[in-house]
């Protein structure tokens, strides 16, 4: 997944839009910031969330991270490696890390997001 | 914030800085769970300078240290170092501390950085009617922990003092490196190691600490922080104040009843911790591991036969024995181990076990 086709918000997760599917995870950045993640707790299937409602937990050796929904909608499918291999957040965040696809119930709110640019601006 | 005389070296090795009870140390190096694993499998460096270093000095050193002191250092000859508490008069902690014999003299207590200030104004009032002085020279010190199987071949590199011969809770004073040092066998993890105390400019401290890095390469070693310490420590079931042991639990309580010397004469504490030998305790420190999926964390409830009992002195999820592990102070009844708890992780509750402690131990 290339990192120019992702937007971000400033609670640091990163969204592709792929149609109506809105997928999810947490930006390089914050898998930096947190160090080794030990522990996933994934949303269930089915869940309808709203943009900004706590999603899912990540925690890493020493603290656990709250993930908000970025986007407003139902949860469709989860990354169930997660379960076993929460590592994989910090060797690709962005890509083969990802949390959550939810189906968009609001397909504005995209364009609320930040672009790879703003959250680069951010981050520095 | 405080910076060590190792500051430098840290922001050359890319440390991951942050605030811990004023001092600008790192928490991490490569990462926690890798420095962890480095430390069981090779060996770690830390630079744990924040810690407090008080010598009690004068002829009547050892009856202020006795009156203090909740274990015997009577017993100490000079090289000879014991783990101990500075209690409350309820026998509960203010602080643990390791102390040193240097000589009938002058004995050095090793305090938490965390409680430097609160120690030192405590041991000054108790003290007061002993002919003895006391010393604060915590800022003068410099303190390295080089702790790992190959700790005493690393060491051994930068000093001419006979590591094998220093057993353990023993020290020796040495040069090393041209420096006069205090090297003491002791540590903070559950492995072999040393803990050196030297006084000495920032220059040359950052330098050592890079020299055994770079040294410490062949023989496996790596740079460790903060966080390694505190799951090193954990996983080795050694309390951490302010955490496992407190104000508010007595020695008895967190099961350390063997730094309780009562046949020794009076100390601070005494008389309440003799009484509730006496009566029994009704609560007690133990370990769980978490059965289910979660990690317990420091604060989270803990509840036996359904109800809330306790809350959760330390938890986490311990790099090598990969288990999610913890320490809670049950009611007597339930600190057999193989009773089941539950921990509340966010809004569910997720069954553990109390196991016996230690959760690691060394081969030896």
């Amino acid at each position: 997944m290339s990192a120019e086709a992702l937007k971000y918000t400033k609670d640091h997760e990163w969204v592709k839009v792929e149609g109506d599917i809105a997928v999810m995870g947490i930006s390089e950045h914050a898998q930096h910031e947190l160090g080794d993640v030990v522990y996933v707790e994934l949303p269930a299937v089915g869940d309808s969330v709203s943009r900004g409602d706590a999603l899912a937990n990540v925690e890493s050796v020493k603290a656990v991270s709250d993930v908000y929904a970025p986007v407003s909608g139902e949860v469709i499918e989860v990354n169930e490696n997660l379960e076993d291999h929460p590592e994989q957040i910090n060797k690709d965040a962005q890509g083969s890390g990802w949390i959550a696809k939810i189906k968009l119930s609001d397909p504005a709110e995209i364009d609320q997001l930040m672009s790879q640019e703003d959250y680069q601006k951010m981050i520095s | 914030m405080k910076k060590t005389r190792i500051n430098r070296a840290h922001y050359e090795l890319n440390g991951k800085m942050v605030d811990f009870a004023g001092w600008d140390l790192p928490v991490q190096y490569a990462g926690v769970s890798e420095e962890h694993l480095a430390v069981r499998q090779a060996g770690g460096i830390f630079d744990v300078s924040h810690m407090g270093e008080i010598y009690l000095r004068g002829p009547q050193a050892l009856d202020a240290v006795q009156h203090i002191s909740s274990n015997n250092a009577a017993r100490l000859e000079p090289g000879r170092i014991q783990y101990s508490g500075l209690l409350t008069e309820k026998g509960c902690f203010v602080d643990d501390m390791l102390v040193h014999k240097l000589s009938d003299s002058e004995y050095l207590l090793v305090v938490n950085a965390a409680n430097l200030e609160k120690d030192d104004a405590w041991i000054r009032e108790k003290t007061a009617a002993f002919d003895v002085e006391v010393h604060n020279e915590s800022d003068d010190y410099t303190q390295i922990a080089i702790q790992g199987p190959n700790a005493q071949s690393l060491l051994s590199r930068f000093t001419s003092a006979g590591l094998e011969d220093i057993k353990y809770y023993h020290f020796v004073q040495h040069e090393v490196r041209d420096v006069y040092a205090l090297i003491s066998r002791t540590g903070y993890t559950g492995e072999d190691g040393f803990e050196i105390y030297f006084k000495s400019d920032a220059d040359f401290a950052s330098t050592l600490f890079l020299d055994l890095v770079n040294q410490g390469k062949d023989l496996g070693f790596i740079p460790a922080g903060l966080g390694a310490r505190d799951t090193l420590r954990l996983e080795a079931s050694m309390p951490l104040y302010g955490n496992d042991i407190d104000d508010s639990h007595t020695v008895l309580e967190a099961g350390l009843g063997w730094i309780l010397k009562f046949k020794k004469g009076d100390f601070t504490g005494r008389d309440a911790l003799l009484r509730q030998k006496e009566a029994g305790i009704q609560r007690r420190l133990v370990g769980f591991e978490v059965t289910g999926r979660g990690i317990a964390r420091h604060d989270y409830p803990v509840l036996w036969n359904g109800s809330e009992v306790s809350r959760v002195t330390s938890g986490t999820m311990a790099p090598y024995l990969k288990k999610a592990i913890g320490m809670t102070y049950l009611p007597l009844e339930a600190t057999e181990p193989g009773t089941p708890i539950q921990i509340r992780i966010r809004n569910h509750e997720v069954d553990a076990r109390v196991v016996e402690m230690p959760f690691y131990k060394r081969e030896r």
